[in-house]
C-alpha cells in the first residue's frame, strides 16, 4: 500500500493479483479501515466498502491485474479501479444486472451473478467506465461526503 | 432479536464471538450469492449461508454485517475463523438446512431484508 498526505487530501493505492482470491478484500479491508480513522460518516464508509469490494473482485476475477487507487478529500471519496486488460467488450451488456462471463468456480464463491458493475453504479454518486476489447478497463467512482 | 435467540431457537453452536451473543439484529438475509448480499443488505442484518469461504466474512466485513450463521451443520477452516475474529464478527453454525433456519427466525419474527437496501 502507499500512502501519501498531500496538501488536497489523502491518497491510496494497492495493486490487486489477479486470481488471488485467498487476498481478496484486503485492499477494500485497508480502505475502510482508513475511512474510519478519518471519522468519516458510517453510510460513506459501507458505500465505499461496497464498491472498492466489488472493483477489487472484478480485478480478480476478470483481469490481468490491476490497482485501485482512493483519494480522500474533505468533500469526497475518489476511487479508480484499473486493470491492465483484457477489457470487456460490450460494456452496456456489462452493466445489465445478471450479465456475467465469470466461470463456475467464481460462481461458487458467491461471485459473478452479473451484480457488481450495477452496484457499483447505484452506491456512487458518479460513475464512469472506460473500456475496450484488447485494452485496460478503468472504472472511476465518486462518492460525496457533503451534500 | 438478540443474536442468543437466534442462537436459542436455531439450536446453533457459536463457533467465534461468544461474548457478543447479546448483540441484537434487525433483519436477515438467506443467501449464498455474496454478490447479492452485497447489493441488497442494509441495517443491522443477520446474514444465513451455505458457503464457508473466506469471501464470506469479507463481504460481512463491508456491509457491517455482525453475525453469520452457517446452514447444514457446516463449520469453516482456520483461516475463515481467524478473519472473524479480527472483524469481530459472530459466528453460528446450525444444523437446519437454510429453508428451516429462515423458516423458524421468520416465524418468530425477524424479517427479510427490504428489496432495494442500499441507502
Amino acid at each position: 500500500m502507499n500512502k501519501d498526505n498531500g496538501i488536497n487530501g489523502i491518497k491510496l493505492q494497492y495493486e490487486i493479483i489477479k486470481d488471488d482470491f485467498s487476498r481478496a478484500g484486503e485492499a477494500s479491508s485497508n480502505i475502510k479501515k482508513v475511512l474510519r480513522q478519518l471519522g468519516i460518516e458510517d453510510s460513506i464508509i459501507r458505500r465505499t466498502a461496497i464498491v472498492t469490494y466489488e472493483a477489487e473482485m472484478n480485478i480478480v476475477i476478470h483481469s490481468e491485474g490491476g490497482r485501485i487507487k482512493v483519494l480522500i478529500n474533505p468533500d469526497q471519496v475518489q476511487i479508480i479501479a484499473e486493470d491492465y486488460g483484457p477489457g470487456i467488450e460490450n460494456i452496456e451488456l456489462a452493466m445489465q444486472e445478471g450479465y456475467s462471463t465469470a466461470p463456475n468456480r467464481v460462481r461458487e464463491l458467491g461471485f459473478g451473478a452479473g451484480m457488481g458493475l450495477p452496484n457499483m453504479k447505484r452506491c456512487s454518486d458518479e460513475f464512469e467506465i472506460q473500456s475496450e476489447k484488447g485494452a485496460a478497463t478503468i472504472v472511476t467512482m465518486i462518492i460525496y461526503i457533503k451534500g | 432479536m438478540k443474536v442468543k435467540e437466534i442462537k436459542r431457537l436455531l439450536e446453533a453452536d457459536c463457533l467465534i464471538g461468544e461474548q457478543y451473543l447479546d448483540e441484537e439484529v434487525d433483519m436477515a438475509f438467506g443467501c449464498d450469492l455474496m454478490s447479492d448480499v452485497l447489493a441488497f443488505t442494509s441495517g443491522r442484518t443477520i446474514l444465513l449461508t451455505g458457503l464457508t469461504n473466506p469471501q464470506v466474512i469479507r463481504t460481512a466485513e463491508m456491509l457491517d454485517i455482525r453475525v453469520i450463521v452457517f446452514v447444514r451443520g457446516k463449520k469453516p477452516g482456520k483461516e475463515v475463523l481467524d478473519l472473524a475474529v479480527e472483524n469481530n464478527i459472530i459466528l453460528l453454525t446450525t444444523k437446519n438446512i437454510m429453508y428451516t433456519a429462515c423458516g423458524i427466525l421468520y416465524e418468530n419474527g425477524l424479517e427479510g431484508v427490504p428489496i432495494r437496501g442500499v441507502e
